[in-house]
């Protein structure tokens, strides 16, 4: 199997479902001629021409909101915010509008429409090219939001994405592109979205992570194997809707959690994930669970010190793996 | 009324005095709906009361079977000239089960019918002028040749959806009219406080277009207005802005109570200028209403709104389990 960076993948399933699907079509800021600011979008614009690889005006809502009624109309747009603190703008289109179009209309309407950003920190992006915005949409019901850490997953979750009738947020952490590879199989292949991963198989403890932080837990687990802590690592993958059966299971199978992610600890993913593990493994539990997330502050510094304060690592995870496993 | 007479713009005498039925529907189911409310029968209202020129005369401006509509929540007579009837109404009204716009979920005036093409509506205002621009654009990458009209109050024009709806469209020459149905209120604040320069048309020069103003208690001129839209928007020749100026008859919704905020003797004044009186007096005029057939008219859609209500009410609720219909996640 070949192995390709995390954005290849963007670009890969993007060109083949493009390719398979005349209703398949691109938009945002810089999409076109430059390919995007990250070149997730490089070649399209070049093998499908400017119609189906649309440079916008430098218009958030109106990305989204022309993406809303394309699809309602029957293509099937993948919308690029280039950066997801962008988001902001369309979020009246997205929560009032996409999330709502089948409800409303009593399954008359449907919104079939991929809306990718790049989120989080650790590329120097200060507060407003670092957030992650993923709890801004968590809870609306209506929703898919799907944010894979691998470059497998991220190719079978953004084809899976494209041909859901729904809308999907797909949400992709800017800096795994160019930092994490892994192997991608040539033939078409899709990922079912809500579901899952056992990333790694342990004992002691159990890590539920998704996106860059992922990467980090699995690097402690490895560090920590050689002290004789074996951890269990379950990526969520997709945060709405949750994959209850395998968070459960995965809490169970040790019965310590730890929860990580880079979004702020307050009304995080983990806050919901931890009260489902309260609600439905509790007589599993051999310790409380414990979060380790961004720290409740507006958002991520420039300076490498403060940048550096606010991103999780490797270390900051093997601590908190370490004092659960000592519990 | 102006000087234009229907013939010149290719109007038949049958076609005025359709026009002028859809717009007494409206105007008469719009009234029932008060009197439901009023009654305690039905929670909400929402009028279309001194705007049903605009919307009559804009929906016969385009081709009920290819063109699409993102109306908004007043554009009853819209509605019905694009198909939906005094029964659906109704439906909607009472939020039955059978409510063709959203299963009895939405509020009344939020329309959305596939069947005709008209794209489902929500509460926000103007979000619906960006979903415009993305059917035409859609049609454009499929060759299709169809035009879509999306419609707001002249209060909602100040909205950043509404400006980026019309760069978009105007950057891409698309075929989207763009009717702003300006009946002087924003719920409560006047046009003075709500559009700077007080002309919502003249924007259009900005985004490269032509921009009309147009008197919208006269079918005829919003006929024509929207008729040369249509062409240009078919040509390829982009977008039209066109601000058509009535008036809100009635208080913006039947929670609102309008004698806080305007005098009864304007509201006089503007109801000489209704489009229903205009309409028929010109209709009269031209020998093509006369006294027997007004009656007639006037009894059948009496007949309509009867019957309807009496459907509707009658009507079976949805299921309380349909709360869960249509949910994925």
């Amino acid at each position: 199997m070949p192995v390709i960076s995390y954005i290849d993948a963007v670009t890969q399933a993007l060109q083949e479902e493009m390719k398979r699907d005349s209703r398949v079509f691109v938009l945002g800021e810089d999409v076109g001629v430059r390919g995007g600011v990250f070149r997730a979008t490089a070649g399209l614009y070049e093998e499908f021409g400017p119609e189906r690889v649309l440079d916008t005006p430098l218009t958030e809502s109106a990305i989204v909101g022309v993406s809303i009624g394309a699809a309602a109309y029957g293509k099937r747009p993948v919308a690029e915010i280039q950066f997801a603190d962008f988001i902001m703008p369309a979020v009246n289109q997205i929560v009032s509008e996409a999330a709502k179009i089948r409800y409303r209309s009593n399954g008359d309407w449907t919104c079939p429409l991929v809306i990718r950003a790049p989120y989080g920190g650790g590329v120097h992006g200060a507060l407003y090219h670092s957030q992650s915005v993923e709890k801004m949409f968590n809870g609306v019901p209506g929703l898919k939001i799907v944010m894979p850490s691998t470059p497998y997953d991220v190719k079978g979750l953004l084809k899976a994405a494209i041909r859901d009738e729904d809308p999907v947020l797909f949400f992709e952490h800017k800096r795994c592109y160019r930092l994490i590879k892994g192997e991608v199989p040539v033939e078409d292949y899709t990922l079912p979205i809500g579901k899952a991963d056992v990333k790694r198989e342990g004992d002691d403890v159990t890590v539920i992570s998704y996106g860059l932080t992922l990467h980090f837990a699995l690097q402690a687990a490895e560090m920590l194997e050689k002290e004789g802590i074996s951890v269990h690592v379950l990526d969520l993958r997709t945060i709405l809707p949750l994959d209850k059966e395998a968070i459960i299971e995965a809490a169970a199978k040790t019965g310590k959690v730890l929860i990580v992610h880079e979004d702020n600890l307050t009304g995080g993913v983990g806050g919901e994930v931890a009260a489902l593990i309260a609600q439905e493994a509790f007589f599993e539990l051999d310790a409380p669970v414990q979060r380790l997330c961004g720290p409740d502050v507006p958002a991520m510094p420039y300076s490498p010190t403060m940048e550096k304060e606010f991103m999780l690592n490797p270390e900051k995870i093997a601590n908190a793996i370490r004092e659960l496993a000592e519990f | 009324m102006s000087e234009l007479n229907h013939r010149e713009l290719g109007l038949t005498d049958e076609q005025v005095l359709e026009m002028y039925r859809y717009m007494l529907l409206a105007r008469k189911i719009d009234e029932r709906m008060w009197l439901l409310n009023r009654a305690g029968k039905i929670p909400f209202v929402i009028s279309c009361q001194g705007q049903e020129a605009i919307q009559v005369g804009a929906a016969f401006a385009l081709d009920r079977n290819k063109d699409w509509l993102c109306p908004y929540y007043r554009d009853l007579g819209m509605v019905l000239v694009f198909g939906q009837t005094a029964k659906d109404q109704m439906l909607s009204a009472f939020a039955k089960a059978g409510d063709p716009n959203s299963g009895g979920r939405q509020m009344p005036g939020h329309y959305g019918d596939k069947r005709y093409r008209i794209l489902t509506g929500s509460s926000p205002v103007t979000t619906q002028v960006l979903h415009a621009v993305g059917i035409a654009y859609a049609g454009r990458l499929d060759g299709a040749d169809h035009v879509v009209l999306t419609s707001c109050g002249e209060g909602s024009s100040n909205q950043g959806d509404w400006h980026e709806a019309c760069n978009f469209a105007g950057v891409h020459k698309l075929p989207v009219i763009f009717m702003v149905e300006n009946n002087k209120y924003a719920i409560s604040v006047p046009l003075a406080k709500q559009v700077a320069g007080g002309e919502v048309w003249k924007r259009a020069q900005g985004y490269g277009f032509p921009g009309v103003k147009v008197d919208g208690n006269n079918p005829l001129a919003v006929y024509q207005a929207v008729k040369e839209a249509v062409e240009r928007g078919r040509k390829g020749e982009g977008p039209t802005l066109i601000e058509a100026v009535s008036y809100r008859l009635v208080p913006h919704s039947s929670d609102d109570d309008d004698r806080s905020y305007r005098t009864r003797e304007e509201v006089e004044e503007e109801k000489k200028k209704d489009s229903i009186l205009v309409f028929r007096n010109y209709l009269a005029e031209h020998g093509i209403l006369t006294e027997e057939s007004e009656q007639e008219l006037t009894k059948s859609i009496a007949k309509e709104v009867d019957e309807a209500t009496e459907y509707a009410e009658k009507a079976a609720y949805p299921d309380p389990k349909d709360t869960y219909k249509h949910v994925y996640a």
